[in-house]
């Protein structure tokens, strides 16, 4: 096991590697930062952009960029200091990023804790009797929900409960002029975003776990269980529930990106500081230095996480042998 | 579920046409029913796709004629401003669903942008289920590295966020000015197509490998393999065949995914620009965001009304789709 993991990390390296080179390129070609330089800085002289160029590594052709990528690469390793400043306003990166990571983490935590633990107890609820009333009622509505793109429900509930009723705020993480640390406001700011990203966790996690129980009820080691003579609840917890849970424990790791998506919308309805703004602004922006680190960000998560989907599927289910 | 022949017990028989002659001699009902007809009924007793298909076809109807159907051009005002404000009017006899920024018909204008989407959904979805249909195929029986990579690649793409990946990717796409004749401008109806057509054959590709991957070792391959037949011919005439229902099953959700994510690049900014026959559900989608915060609910409930229905529709048209050709599956509703 431990030599399995050693070398699925130090295969990460390169991939890491290989995968932000072309996120680099892409972002090179689709959001040109010379052009945004120019757009940010109309008057800036020939020279001044020329210096521009030298400074960021932004040569053309492919050897070009292959260097250019090591020379960002390298920058970018050795800490936010020596990472390059943003093209519109000049400031540093790294405070904002910072500051919206650990806004979006916050919400992030909570959807997925609330999201994965109501979704797991509806798909129980539903998967303990297949085809009765409560199993339809269920199914039918997760149904529903799931049909609801993420941004709809994000509008609606603003409409209903922040424009209509008032009950709770519209943006931000905290009222207009707020200075300071208050847990009471955050929470009340977070509760509509929080409550968007979870529904369609709770719809997605019901019918995974519903499925997951059909498949393993009809398995031999239930009958043996039942036929040792414990009780059917005994059964529930200790044989159909574990084993149910082997497949979800790799989609719990492979839906993060799932997660992330919902939240970049949700955050840019709210107007919630979190990574999302920061993303799409930074997308209008056309701005390298900022989209470089977050996508950095991104896809080391990406890869992290389907490495543990990988090895939780390995680590749960003793049949599948590591090589 | 299936509904067999009916077999008398006590009578005997050599093939299904003594069976018959038996089974009619006793005044029984004998109907053979082939898979698809089977199908075809497991398909209408799921309400929920039999609702749904009803409820589709209706709207296909309206959209497709919707000079006919609309009160008013895609692009009229319902009068002029001449005559007095016509903006933001909450709806009313002269505008059902109300009327948008500059005064025009929300319900003429939702018909002519869920005919846009449709089309949007479906050349998308015909386009990445061709592609991803014989990728897949060929990497399912091939094997080997072509599989390991293409399998590799896709996973690593579908667990992006996907609203990042798609900016990215139509940025990237958009800056390949050697494209531009092929895919159009950025903010065009084409590029739209094309970019979710890109997006959605990896996610077929997965499932049709998977199909080929458990009807490879069958039989009747096996016997096509061993009178001489091509791979390329295995492939069109019997593995394809076989995986109708995960296809088809694939190209419900790739169209949903096309008309659904066509929205949400709307709302971001980054769909197509509205123009003659290019309003899209995306372009109404994309009125409910002032709307919410200024209190035009109307705003936000019909657009967003409008698409929650054609996607809860195609669903269940998918989810029946899968129940038909797979019976083995519970149909749970």
């Amino acid at each position: 096991m431990a030599r399995f993991i050693i070398r699925r990390l130090l295969w990460l390296i390169p991939t890491v590697i290989f995968v932000t080179f072309i996120v680099y390129c892409a972002v090179r070609i689709g959001w040109d930062p010379v052009a945004s330089y120019l757009r940010a800085n109309p008057r800036a002289s020939d020279a001044k952009v020329q210096q521009y160029i030298e400074v960021n590594g932004l040569y053309e052709g492919f050897g070009g960029y292959v260097r250019g990528y090591f020379e960002w690469l390298w920058a970018f390793v050795q800490g936010p200091d020596h990472w390059p400043r943003s093209i519109k306003g000049s400031g540093e990166v790294y405070p904002t990023l910072r500051y919206s990571f650990f806004n979006t983490m916050r919400l992030a935590g909570t959807a997925a804790i609330i999201g994965i633990g109501v979704g797991l107890f509806f798909g129980v609820v539903a998967g303990k009797r297949p085809g009765g009333a409560v199993d339809g009622i269920v199914n039918t509505t997760a149904f529903f929900v799931g049909s609801v793109p993420p941004f709809v429900s994000a509008i609606i509930l603003q409409l209903v409960f922040a424009v209509q009723l008032g009950w709770f705020s519209a943006s931000g993480v905290y009222p207009a002029g707020h200075q300071g640390f208050d847990p009471w406001l955050m929470a009340k700011h977070m509760v509509l975003p929080v409550f968007v990203v979870a529904i369609q966790t709770i719809a997605g996690y019901t019918r995974y776990m519903r499925a997951s129980l059909l498949d393993v009820s009809s398995a031999d080691y239930l009958r043996t269980a039942r036929a040792k003579g414990i009780s059917e609840r005994q059964v529930m917890r200790g044989h159909t529930f574990r084993n149910a849970l082997i497949p979800i424990a790799t989609v719990v790791a492979i839906d993060i990106g799932a997660l992330i998506g919902g939240l970049i919308i949700t955050e840019n309805i709210f107007n919630y500081p979190g990574m999302g703004v920061f993303f799409i602004d930074a997308a209008n922006d056309g701005d390298f230095p900022r989209l470089m680190p977050f996508l950095v960000i991104i896809t080391v998560s990406v890869l992290i996480f389907n490495l543990l989907a990988d090895l939780s599927y390995a680590y749960l289910d003793p049949r599948i042998r590591l090589d | 579920m299936t509904s067999l022949q009916p077999v008398h017990e006590s009578s005997s028989f050599e093939t299904f046409d003594e069976l018959y002659e038996i089974s009619e001699q006793e005044g029984l009902d004998v109907k053979t029913l082939t898979p698809s007809k089977l199908a075809w009924r497991r398909y209408w007793r799921h309400k929920g796709a039999a609702i749904s298909t009803v409820i589709f076809i209706a709207l296909l109807i309206m959209v497709i004629f919707a000079p006919v159907f609309a009160r008013y051009g895609v692009n009229e005002a319902v009068f002029p401003i001449s005559e007095g404000p016509n903006q933001f009017l909450s709806p009313r006899s002269i505008a059902w669903f109300g009327t948008d920024d500059i005064g025009r018909d929300i319900y003429s204008r939702l018909l002519y942008g869920i005919r846009t989407s449709i089309f949007i959904g479906v050349s998308a979805g015909l386009i990445a289920v061709t592609i991803g249909s014989i990728v897949g195929s060929i990497a399912g029986l091939r094997g080997g590295k072509l599989d390991d990579i293409l399998m590799r690649v896709t996973d690593i793409f579908l667990a992006f966020p996907f609203l990042v990946l798609i900016i990215v990717v139509r940025e990237f796409i958009g800056g390949l000015t050697f494209l531009e004749p092929v895919m159009g401008d950025k903010s065009s109806i084409r590029f739209i197509i094309f970019l979710f057509a890109i997006f959605g054959w990896m996610a077929v590709a997965r499932l049709v490998r998977g199909q080929v991957l458990s009807l490879k070792e069958r039989e009747f391959i096996e016997a096509a393999r061993a009178v001489g037949a091509s791979n390329s011919r295995i492939i069109a005439s019997h593995l394809l065949p076989n995986s109708i229902g995960p296809i088809l099953v694939a190209l419900s959700l790739t169209i949903i995914a096309a008309i659904v994510g066509e929205s949400t690049l709307a709302f971001f900014g980054f769909g197509p620009q509205p123009g003659t026959n290019s309003t899209s559900l995306g372009n109404l989608v994309l009125l409910s965001r002032s709307g919410a915060t200024q209190g035009n609910w109307w705003l936000v409930v019909f657009p967003c009304g409008a698409l929650v229905l054609l996607a809860i529709c195609i669903n269940f048209i998918g989810d029946g789709l899968r129940d038909a050709f797979d019976p083995k599956m519970d149909s749970g509703r």
